[in-house]
């Protein structure tokens, strides 16, 4: 039975992980991630290791993805077309990875692994101990690390996306106060087309309500 | 331990989505597709952390640890990325990896 599924999950996985980097639609690509993500989460599950499927669920899966597929709708048109590139150069990469496949699976099914046998569920209390303990192996010192790492991506990307004095959004800004100063009418001209084109739209039936009652 | 599979049958799975990622790394020109693959490879090595710890060390937690400390860093970089890649769309219009060869402005 375990078999079975592990084949299904594997299956899906691989195929969803080649779609994901060969696809033309930079959505779809994103859609197939979301599926590899899932059966990761689903291979944790079926190690028994609920606490870090939940989390691979939540954070990947709810967070990660969300946060490219924003990405993707705000800097993308949904129906544009990635670029590939030379086909020779595709057969090359693939080539070198293949090599480095069969590399890897030599090594891997020539060492021998000596498997326990044993089966011990952990709970999230057991992780939770661990997490925090100062003691021998404890991991108290790269938690509080990763919190500060965290703090300081937030803080970051925060000021990155936000493009700050130095960035062209401040760039635009100002010229955009160039722009509407009195002192250079020509320019401050073609930026207020656009109100007075519409402030006739909006008088127009008011002018025409005017004649039918004076008529 | 999973019973019926073996560890070699995990570790070539995570061998093989591990190369497709970087496969995608190097053929893709799409800064937004890097960072898929990225997260493909990513999640290949965590995957051989979590099962080698399940099926060598069932006694002990490191390789779940390191799996969340992974997952974790994951995010953040994910945060900064898309963050680059808007500031870069702001003052290239593109996020192509080709338009992307100056720092400065």
């Amino acid at each position: 039975m375990e078999k079975i599924i592990f084949y299904a999950l594997a299956l899906i996985m691989v195929g969803s992980a080649i779609a994901s980097v060969s696809s033309r639609k930079m959505l779809r690509s994103v859609i197939y991630l979301l599926f590899v993500l899932i059966g990761v989460a689903g291979l944790y599950f079926m190690a028994d290791y609920n606490f870090l499927a939940a989390i691979q669920l939540t954070v990947y899966a709810g967070g990660i993805i969300v946060l490219i597929i924003f990405s993707v709708l705000l800097v993308h048109h949904i129906d544009m077309e990635l670029e590939v590139v030379k086909k020779s150069k595709r057969v090359l990469a693939a080539l070198t990875c293949l090599a480095g496949l069969a590399v890897f699976l030599t090594t891997i099914y020539s060492h021998p692994f000596a498997a326990a046998q044993t089966a011990v569920t952990t709970t999230t209390a057991d992780i939770g101990m661990k997490l925090l303990s100062y003691g021998e192996g404890g991991f108290i010192l790269p938690f509080e690390v990763i919190s500060v790492l965290l703090l300081a991506a937030m803080i970051g990307a925060i000021a990155i996306a936000k493009g700050g004095k130095v960035g062209d959004g401040g760039r635009v800004v100002k010229e955009h106060i160039e722009h509407t100063t009195p002192a250079k009418a020509d320019k401050a001209e073609k930026i207020t087309v656009y109100p007075l084109e519409k402030e006739p739209a909006v008088a127009e039936p008011e002018t025409a309500l005017l004649e039918e009652t004076t008529n | 331990m999973i019973p019926g599979i073996s560890i070699t049958e995990i570790l070539t799975l995570s061998t093989i989505l591990f190369f497709i990622g970087i496969y995608g790394f190097i053929t893709r020109t799409n800064l937004i597709s890097i960072l898929i693959s990225v997260e493909l490879i990513l999640n290949a090595s965590v995957i051989n952390f979590v099962m080698i710890n399940k099926y060598l060390y069932p006694d002990i937690l490191q390789g779940v640890l390191y799996a969340l400390f992974i997952i974790a860093v994951a995010a953040a970089e994910t945060a900064l990325a898309v963050a680059i890649i808007f500031n870069l769309y702001k003052q290239t219009s593109s996020v192509e990896v080709k338009e992307t060869e100056t720092m400065k402005f």
